[in-house]
């Protein structure tokens, strides 16, 4: 609590004591002795003003602004009214006296509303500490000597010490140690990541173990964990459909109940319906329940928190909007590469043809190929353990698209696919298994092939059936690749329908027409890795995309983004939207069914005023406390 | 321009939702948004008339909210 909350709390306890105090006297009898009869009445009418001005003068104050201003529909207005209006009724003599009742109004709108800034600070400073991943201060070294300095006043290009247990304040490259990174605040993951020098590191990312030289590549304000931080902070700004709502019934809401209770109060006494202090008194009532409050608080708070527990998952949700788009997706598209593989290419196996060394077919390739860039080319190297001896390669012509043609030891070796050894006019034999082929000829003679294949993501099977499970009716695959390739890849996984052999630019037409698939209401989510396709993610109704620390074009375009590079958040993402619509639902849901209920059973005079209140302040904390849940992910 | 301003003590949700309100309808505010759970206000007005138009949304906040600082 904050000075000012604890002063106010330090008021309604002293009202609330006097309030018991005058409550027991009053129903001793004792105000009946003193003063007799109707003595008594004008007695307790003092002896309870003094805790309902204690607890509520600044509320009457605040009425009393907005009447000169001429806003009559605010709450403080409302509640003194209806306050002022039970005690109003001592000037009914012949009816009970209220004055109970209106100190209880004005005493128990103060603990809800205590209680509601308690409440929402509390979650505002809890969202805060999930999101304090913000540097405060940036190491640079100076002739020698180590000073921080303010990470928005590093230039990049400098080069920075981070010390272990300090947090990385800018992105960079390693140049000088190496450490563990710890990158959970930023990507929920809890395994550290190893970093060494020409490595990059990400702002936000904590240092355990090693000191690091690191020179920046960005500013402070482009960097990663100054785009999380306003991407996260402005998320609240893109409301959500069930935020719109409530604001729009907010409006009319508070109006229309105010109108209902002057008219209750006045036209049923008018027709001579029974007597005017009757009616008055439940048109007062009216007034305790005319807040929307439990609803203009609970319903952002929910989707505040659903945000805020996303990102310590390391799933930035861009607004409340998507995450309530998130909640109806039934189909989710994948890119396949970057999002179920990993985009790096591995050599899976080796068919050497009978009496030849699969090292030999191997190494022969290495060296055929080693002064390609091609991504083929880097992993066959790659998996090639021995030595690339350049003094043994000769000339090399590479054969666009086809493969390349090398002299290797005063040997001609061929490295390619099936065009290459045709066009060659070598022998070769397809293979069984599913990938990219590449076949080794020496001399003229085949003497094997090489299977590489884009390597599957660990978690890519488990990923597809948890958003089975979620309830996603279908799981597209997106890809480039050869028909056959891709079927083999959607069925290891689970998939249920691919579109392959597509160029980038038939992506889009793609997801179009999955679109206009759709039946109302549902949604279409795309998954991307953040490269080259901006397009589609701004298509389709949810944009994903992942793998995004450091990627700006990523973080960008998309509305959902994945720090890291688990195609399974996505199904984590689905379920804390899920949570978080059920949440504000069940708030809507509950918070009108009882104001309704109230405003009908004080219509008919079965209500009074002391559940008019739990109808206000009661349900107004009940609801904030259910969407306080929002933020507690355990997914 | 955009530029965003802390808001102190904006305690209720309700009233935040009114502030947007009526400093939308202030002239020379092109979008305005009042966000209670950030505290923050949020103001695009021409760059040539911006100091102009948040001093008037600076007076009409203490106008409606006087409890209500916004912080520059």
């Amino acid at each position: 609590m904050n000075k000012k909350q604890r002063r106010w709390r330090n008021r309604i306890i002293v009202a609330l004591v006097i309030f018991a105090v005058v409550m027991a006297v009053e129903q001793s009898g004792l105000l009946a002795t003193l003063f007799g009869t109707p003595g008594d009445v004008y007695a307790s009418f003092v002896l309870f003003l003094i805790p309902y001005l204690i607890a509520g003068y600044k509320t009457l104050l605040e009425a009393a602004r907005n009447i000169r201003r001429g806003d009559p529909f605010d709450e403080a207005f409302l509640m003194s009214v209806a306050s002022l209006g039970a005690f109003a009724m001592v000037l009914f003599p012949l009816t009970e006296p209220h004055m109970a009742e209106g100190a209880a109004v004005m005493l128990f709108y103060q603990v809800g509303e205590l209680f509601q800034s308690y409440a929402v600070g509390q979650s505002r400073k809890s969202i805060a500490a999930m999101m304090d991943i913000a540097p405060e201060f940036a190491n640079v070294e100076k002739d020698g000597e180590l000073t921080q300095v303010d990470p928005a006043e590093v230039t990049p290009g400098t080069t920075i010490v981070v010390k272990p247990g300090e947090r990385v304040p800018l992105d960079g490259v390693v140049v000088e140690g190496a450490s563990q990174l710890d990158t959970a605040a930023l990507t929920g993951e809890s395994v550290p990541r190893h970093v060494e020098p020409g490595a990059g590191v990400i702002s936000g990312c904590v240092n355990m173990t090693g000191l690091l030289h690191v020179r920046t590549t960005k500013p402070y304000g482009e960097s990663t964990v100054a785009r999380i931080l306003e991407l996260v902070e402005n998320a609240s700004e893109k409301k959500a459909r069930a935020e719109n709502f409530i604001t729009r019934f907010a409006r009319v809401y508070t109006p229309a109940v105010t109108l209902s209770a002057l008219a209750l109060a006045v036209i049923p006494p008018l027709l001579g319906m029974g007597a005017w202090a009757d009616w008055v008194l439940r048109g007062l009532t009216f007034l305790v329940v005319s807040c929307p409050c439990a609803l203009v608080i609970s319903v952002p708070l929910s989707f505040f928190g659903g945000i805020g527990g996303a990102s310590k998952l390391g799933i930035l949700v861009k607004g409340s909007n998507y995450l309530e788009l998130l909640a109806h997706v039934d189909t989710v598209v994948f890119d396949k590469t970057g999002t179920l593989t990993s985009g790096t290419f591995n050599v899976v196996a080796i068919h050497p043809e009978a009496g030849v060394n699969p090292d030999y077919v191997l190494s022969m390739a290495a060296h055929a190929e080693s002064f390609s860039d091609h991504p083929i080319a880097v992993s066959v190297r790659a998996a090639y353990s021995g030595e690339i001896d350049q003094a043994k390669i000769g000339e090399v012509s590479e054969e666009s698209g086809h493969g390349v043609s090398a002299r290797v030891d005063e040997h001609v070796v061929l490295v390619g696919n099936d065009k290459l050894m045709a066009a060659h006019g070598a022998s070769w034999h397809d293979c069984d298994l599913k990938g990219t082929i590449l076949h080794v000829c020496v001399d003229g003679a085949y003497v094997g092939h090489i299977v590489i294949a884009d390597v599957v993501k660990e978690d890519a099977e488990a990923a597809i059936a948890s958003l089975h499970d979620a309830g996603v009716r279908r799981c597209v695959m997106l890809t480039g690749d050869r028909k056959d390739v891709a079927e083999a890849v959607a069925a290891r996984l689970g998939i249920d329908e691919v579109r392959a052999q597509l160029l980038p630019q038939d992506k889009v037409a793609a997801v179009e027409e999955l679109l206009s698939a759709e039946k109302d209401g549902a949604r279409l989510a795309f998954v991307g890795d953040g490269i080259n396709d901006a397009p589609v993610l701004m298509r389709a109704d949810v944009g994903i995309a992942m793998g995004a620390m450091g990627s700006d074009a990523a973080i960008e375009a998309a509305d959902v983004v994945l720090m890291d590079d688990h195609p399974s958040k996505i199904a984590k993402a689905m379920r804390v939207a899920r949570k978080t619509m059920r949440i504000v639902w069940q708030n809507i849901v509950f918070a009108l069914g009882v104001k309704i209920l109230i405003l009908v059973l004080a219509a008919f005079g079965i209500a009074n005023m002391w559940l008019a209140v739990f109808g206000d302040v009661g349900v107004a904390m009940i609801a904030i406390l259910n969407a306080m849940r929002c933020m507690r992910v355990d997914v | 321009m955009r530029k965003s301003f802390k808001l102190d003590e904006i305690d209720c949700a309700n009233c935040a939702r009114k502030l947007q309100d009526e400093l939308a309808s202030i002239d020379g505010v092109d979008a305005v948004s009042v966000n209670f759970l950030t505290q923050k206000l949020t103001l695009t007005a021409a760059d040539d008339r911006f100091d102009d138009v948040l001093q008037r949304v600076v007076a009409r906040t203490a106008q409606i909210e006087p409890d209500c600082d916004i912080v520059c």
